[in-house]
């Protein structure tokens, strides 16, 4: 595949990391699951800086939120499939 | 790739391998930096490592300020010193430490002289040991003789997909081949903890990690903690790039230690290692200069330093070597920038040629090449202070 929108490390992720300069609403955006190498495709719905995580589904409030296969934190909203996952939906649960 | 098995070095009394030749002008305490300046400015070819602290502490943070004077001076890449303190107790203490490794050393007082014979006296030392250093050659060393450091900063997302990867390839292939490496940055496996523990060599190791992990918990974060660590953990230039939770922060650090490599051992901080080639774990702190100056101080040549945003940061004594693999960073901030590992994101290079790029460069910079830092004068130097002091 030629280069990415986003990256996925662990195929049991909940999020993405967007590696491109420009996600704006309603990119088609090809992801890359680093661990086993797929490919998977997701329509961005919000602007996404590079860098930063795209929600792989819906996320409920409550939920664990899954990268590198590990507890990144609780979202602490609902989260659609296709949005932003930042300091607004997403909270530490060490401090 | 070929990795090269021989590089360039200073060989030093105690066989030790520095990859650089400093002559430091060394305070006791913060009284001592006006002198210690002077005395650089009085002679080309030295470097004076002025600082904060050194006044009024007892017990275990005074151990480790003279833990890490002393080891700042024993490095391999310090070829003499000069230390400078107030009195002379314990500016001797410091000069018979460093004593130990066989290297030229000598330390002056400033009570009872005051400071333009102090000046003159300890200048007269450092232009003997100068002249003296710049006589010594590099000469051939084993791969197995390089001691590496390695600590992330002003980390984003694309550093646990890209550089910090990048370190752990290099980390998997030299290890084996038996260099001795150190990582550290105790708050920063917060929510990694348990995944970091089994990368102990043994589970008696792992225990020891994560002993020293749960008593930083308790001692510091848990008397004194805030929403977020007041914007510490993350930091503004890790949200600004993506990363969201400590959690997510440790995960993509831990990537620096590879995925193959065990620690052998847990160190305190500025502690030499003592049990062989390997990699360690040292209880740091997570604050970029703070650690790279106890690493240092523990005896590491060469650091490998990932950032996402754009640490800038360098060190005295151990050359600092900067990898990123944010594009945006690699093109804003080119000049602190060592490897550009960006086309990982891209797919246009995989962890394994990144590692190579990365061996390339560390291995060039061992034989003499300056780094971004070192060429633009970055010197930060904090020592890491454990209380108040009396």
């Amino acid at each position: 595949m030629s280069a990415p929108h986003f990256v996925v490390h662990d195929k049991t992720d909940s999020v993405g990391v967007v590696v491109v300069e420009t996600v704006v609403p309603k990119t088609e955006m090809t992801g890359w699951v680093m661990e086993t190498d797929e490919t998977i495709k997701i329509t961005a719905l919000d602007t996404i800086p590079i860098g930063h995580k795209v929600a792989l589904g819906d996320i409920a409030k409550g939920a664990t939120i899954l990268k590198y296969g590990h507890s990144i934190g609780k979202a602490v909203a609902d989260i659609g499939k296709g949005h932003h996952v930042h300091v607004h939906n997403l909270k530490t649960t060490k401090w | 790739m070929a990795i090269p098995k021989k590089f360039k070095g200073y060989r030093r009394q105690n066989g030790r391998v520095g990859i650089r030749n400093h002559v430091v002008i060394l305070p006791l305490d913060d009284l001592s930096n006006a002198a210690c300046l002077k005395v650089a400015n009085n002679v080309q070819g030295t470097l004076a490592i002025p600082h904060h602290y050194g006044r009024l502490q007892f017990g275990e943070d005074l151990e480790l300020h003279f833990r890490t004077l002393i080891g700042t001076g024993r490095n391999p890449n310090v070829a003499a010193v000069v230390v400078i303190g107030i009195e002379p107790g314990w500016t001797g203490r410091v000069v018979e430490g460093i004593a130990k490794t066989g290297k030229p050393v000598e330390g002056f007082a400033l009570e009872r002289n005051g400071e333009h014979k102090t000046v003159m006296n300890a200048s007269r030392a450092a232009q003997k040991f100068a002249q003296d250093a710049s006589e010594i050659l590099r000469e051939e060393c084993d791969l197995s003789e390089l001691w590496v450091s390695v600590k992330c900063g002003e980390s984003d997302t694309t550093s646990g997909i890209g550089s910090n990867p990048t370190v752990g390839n290099l980390i998997d292939k030299l290890d084996p081949l038996g260099i001795t490496s150190c990582f550290g940055e105790t708050s920063e496996i917060t929510g990694a903890e348990d995944v970091c523990k089994t990368r102990g060599k043994t589970p008696a190791i792992g225990q020891k990690f994560y002993d020293t992990w749960q008593a930083y918990m308790d001692e510091v974060i848990e008397p004194f903690k805030t929403d977020d660590l007041s914007e510490s953990q993350p930091t503004k230039g890790n949200i600004e790039g993506g990363l969201t939770t400590i959690e997510e922060k440790a995960f993509g650090n831990l990537e620096k230690i590879g995925k193959k490599t065990s620690y052998i051992d847990v160190l305190q901080p500025a502690e030499e290692p003592t049990k062989g080639a390997g990699l360690y774990f040292m209880d740091t702190s997570s604050a970029a200069a703070e650690c790279v100056t106890l690493q240092a101080a523990a005896g590491f040549a060469v650091h490998l330093f990932p950032t996402g945003q754009g640490n800038v940061i360098g060190n005295p004594i151990e050359p600092v070597i900067k990898l990123t693999a944010n594009p945006r960073t690699a093109r804003e901030m080119g000049e602190h920038v060592d490897l550009d590992v960006s086309g990982i994101l891209r797919r246009e290079m995989n962890y394994d040629q990144a590692g190579d790029a990365l061996i390339d460069i560390m291995m060039r910079t061992c034989n003499g090449r300056l780094t971004c830092a070192e060429a633009l004068g970055h010197q930060e130097f904090v020592m890491t202070k454990l209380y108040r002091s009396a």
